[in-house]
């Protein structure tokens, strides 16, 4: 009787001793290198560093100092740009595609993975590709006027004004596949029967669609939009990629202007501010996210 | 005593031991001289260097100003792991060597004599507090024209020698159909032409004034206005596709006779004698119009970090010895388009252009018209440059016109100091 009273208790011990030690050095790597790593920058972002780290105080010095760069508000005016019309336009094709997709057609099979491979691209060959495409001396606008229609004008990435929607079209055009996967897997989710039940009643397709379906579509369109935001928030290499930052400074994003100020100015300070200014953008996003599916699962 | 397993491992770490010490002679080198012509001059040192029984690790990273290798230096310093010897421009030496990350080339330089054969304004770039911390391998010029020889006695267009024939020129190749001036719309590209066009707009006096001693008034001044307004009539002769064109595509746009001009450092007579193009026959080299009489610089120069090994010292010592010396001085700045660092080289080896820089060079020094480039970080440090680089490239691909830009040139100085 005791020693298998013993015998359980150390087998229950076991078992919940053995996850916790499993998953130690994952979370102790986590909590040095990202965790740390976000308080040594948040820390830095108060000192006077120039091209080294240093420790010694300045205050708020320099977010005063990032506050009055017009290059800072550039690139702030580009990332409300950027990430609005990203999130957007990614959203409402890849929920076109996967309400179209849905329909039980043919080819589905080969469809669903020929929108998707885009997603299988790294930003930057998507960068240097879309970067020949949209040239106007080699890309579309040579082709048009080669084919004969001379008077086609398509020469956005040169142009101070619009050079920042071309960043815009080569990043929905790689995210489009991978939000249409995530609506598509919505979809399925989606009980046949309560479509059956509106059917009945009458309801017409359009109706169908806006009542019922993407009402219960709800999570994926969270989960959508926060995954498109913050990729918006930290998108560099499609940056350097396409358009180098622009003719000019016309396409900075708040990553491209934190690494240029960190590494290559020598201003590190500023740098980390501008970092921490990132990462607070981040958590207005997530946290309100977090908060509301930690609240339903109770 | 030891059993045949202990022979064994003894005989291996001796062996390992033995290599080791082989490979400590070996030099690491990092460098963005990745073009053509500039990869030709750097095979000189690497080949004196093989002679002497030096192993060469070379690490490249390209980018035509050095940015991408200056990050690449920060990654490898602060993980302990620095480089030999790295190529630097001017006031990154002396970040450096504030941070106590540098050798010190003392007993070499005192051997050969430096300290009389190169020249004032460039060892204040080679020396911090009075040590040798760098070799400099050249001296470049920013202020010069290239232009397509071709071209020019087509057209019946003389060497342009003041700012408004240089404009009527331009505009005469222009209308002939041709582009008139070979541009690469990058920050740093725009900057070295305005190193020129400033200096033609205000004179040498106003150029130190505005980016050596950083006056907010000179830097907000009318002058500055026409400068900048003379970059606008630059920016009207490139042509529409020159945003983001590397430098050595715009000297291919002059050497092919599709452009005319090129304004560019004296870098890009590599790339025209690495093609085969002779000075005075096919091209012609000449000041920015205005600028005559000053010689904008950037030197190249190795600095030699601090390094553990005495092995490793010793080959940095015979690495800078190999760089000051006449032979190759002569040598590298005969393939690199560049003039030598030192003042005592017979310079009858150097193509037309060459000899002209050495004269120049000479000339300006003597006067006191020998000054830093902004554009290559020999003027001010790297957060006032890349501020200047900012605002000069805004400017040029429209986003002020000329007025604000003088006023946002002084804010962003201001700003970044």
């Amino acid at each position: 009787m005791a020693k298998s009273a013993t015998g359980t208790d150390f087998r229950t011990l076991l078992q919940d001793w053995i996850p916790k030690l499993v998953l130690s050095p994952s979370v102790a790597a986590m909590v040095v290198f990202v965790y740390g790593f976000i308080a040594f920058t948040f820390y830095l972002s108060f000192t006077d560093s120039k091209m080294l780290p240093s420790y010694d105080w300045v205050g708020l010095e320099n977010y005063v100092r990032l506050w009055g760069l017009s290059h800072w508000w550039t690139a702030i005016g580009n990332l409300a740009i950027f990430a609005t019309l990203y999130i957007v336009i990614c959203t409402i094709i890849g929920l076109t595609l996967a309400i179209l997709l849905d329909q039980k057609i043919r080819g589905e099979g080969m469809l669903r993975p020929i929108y998707l491979y885009p997603m299988a691209l790294s930003f930057i060959v998507t960068g240097t590709a879309w970067k020949w495409f949209l040239d106007p001396g080699i890309g579309l606008e040579n082709t048009m006027h080669l084919w004969g229609w001379e008077s086609f004008k398509f020469g956005w990435i040169k142009d101070r004004d619009f050079a920042i929607y071309t960043i815009v079209i080569a990043a929905v055009w790689q995210t489009s596949g991978f939000v249409m996967a995530m609506f598509l897997a919505g979809l399925r989710g989606i009980d046949n029967e309560i479509l059956k039940a509106a059917q009945i009643d009458g309801a017409s397709n359009w109706n169908l669609y806006r009542r019922i379906v993407i009402p219960l579509l709800r999570p994926a369109f969270l989960s959508a939009i926060v995954i498109l935001a913050h990729l918006a928030v930290k998108s560099y290499d499609l940056v350097v990629a396409l358009t180098g930052g622009g003719p000019g400074r016309a396409t900075e994003l708040p990553a491209t202007f934190m690494y240029s100020y960190t590494f290559t100015r020598n201003s590190m300070g500023i740098g980390a501010a501008s970092a921490v200014i990132m990462l607070m953008t981040i958590a207005a996003i997530m946290t309100p996210y977090l908060y509301a599916e930690l609240k339903e699962k109770k | 005593m030891l059993g045949n397993y202990g022979k064994k491992m003894a005989a291996v770490t001796a062996l390992m031991a033995t290599t080791s010490m082989a490979n400590a002679a070996d030099v690491e080198v990092l460098h963005w001289w990745t073009s053509g012509g500039e990869a030709a001059a750097l095979s000189v040192l690497k080949d004196n260097l093989a002679a002497q029984g030096i192993g060469w690790n070379d690490m490249p990273v390209s980018g035509g100003g050095g940015e991408a290798a200056m990050t690449t230096l920060r990654a490898r310093v602060t993980a302990g792991n620095a480089p030999t010897a790295v190529q630097m421009l001017g006031f990154d030496i002396q970040d450096w060597a504030a941070e106590d990350a540098l050798g010190n080339l003392d007993d070499v330089a005192a051997a050969e004599g430096w300290d009389a054969v190169v020249p004032e304004a460039l060892q204040a770039f080679s020396k911090y507090d009075g040590h040798w911390i760098a070799a400099p391998v050249n001296v470049h010029s920013t202020n010069w024209v290239w232009a397509n020889k071709a071209i020019l006695d087509g057209l019946g267009i003389a060497q342009p020698t003041t700012w408004d024939e240089f404009v009527a020129a331009m505009q005469a190749v222009k209308d002939s159909g041709k582009v008139a001036l070979a541009h690469g719309g990058q920050a740093w590209q725009e900057a070295t032409m305005f190193d020129g066009v400033v200096i033609s707009a205000g004179g040498p006096d106003f150029y130190k004034k505005a980016f050596i001693d950083l006056d907010a008034d000179a830097l907000s001044s009318d002058t500055m206005v026409e400068a900048f307004r003379r970059m606008e009539t630059l920016r009207s002769f490139a042509d529409d596709n020159f945003s983001g064109r590397d430098w050595n595509l715009a000297s291919a746009m002059v050497i092919n006779g599709e452009a005319a001009f090129q304004l560019m450092g004296d870098w890009a007579k590599g790339e025209f004698l690495n093609a085969g193009k002779v000075p005075g026959q096919d091209f012609l080299c000449f000041r920015i119009p205005g600028s005559e009489g000053s010689v904008t610089f950037n030197s190249d120069q190795f600095a030699m970090f601090k390094v553990a090994s005495d092995e490793a010292r010793a080959a940095q010592g015979t690495m800078a010895s190999d760089i000051m010396s006449p032979e190759f001085q002569i040598a590298f700045n005969k393939v690199k388009g560049s003039v030598p660092a030192r003042t005592d080289v017979d310079g009858s080896a150097l193509d037309a252009c060459g000899q002209k820089g050495m004269a120049e060079m000479a000339a300006a020094a003597a006067n006191g018209t020998f000054i830093g480039s902004m554009a290559h970080g020999h003027a001010n440090r790297a957060a006032v440059k890349n501020a200047i680089y900012d605002v000069v490239t805004a400017h040029f691909n429209g986003e002020y016109d000329a007025e604000a830009a003088a006023e946002e040139l002084a804010n962003a100085v201001d700003a970044a100091k």
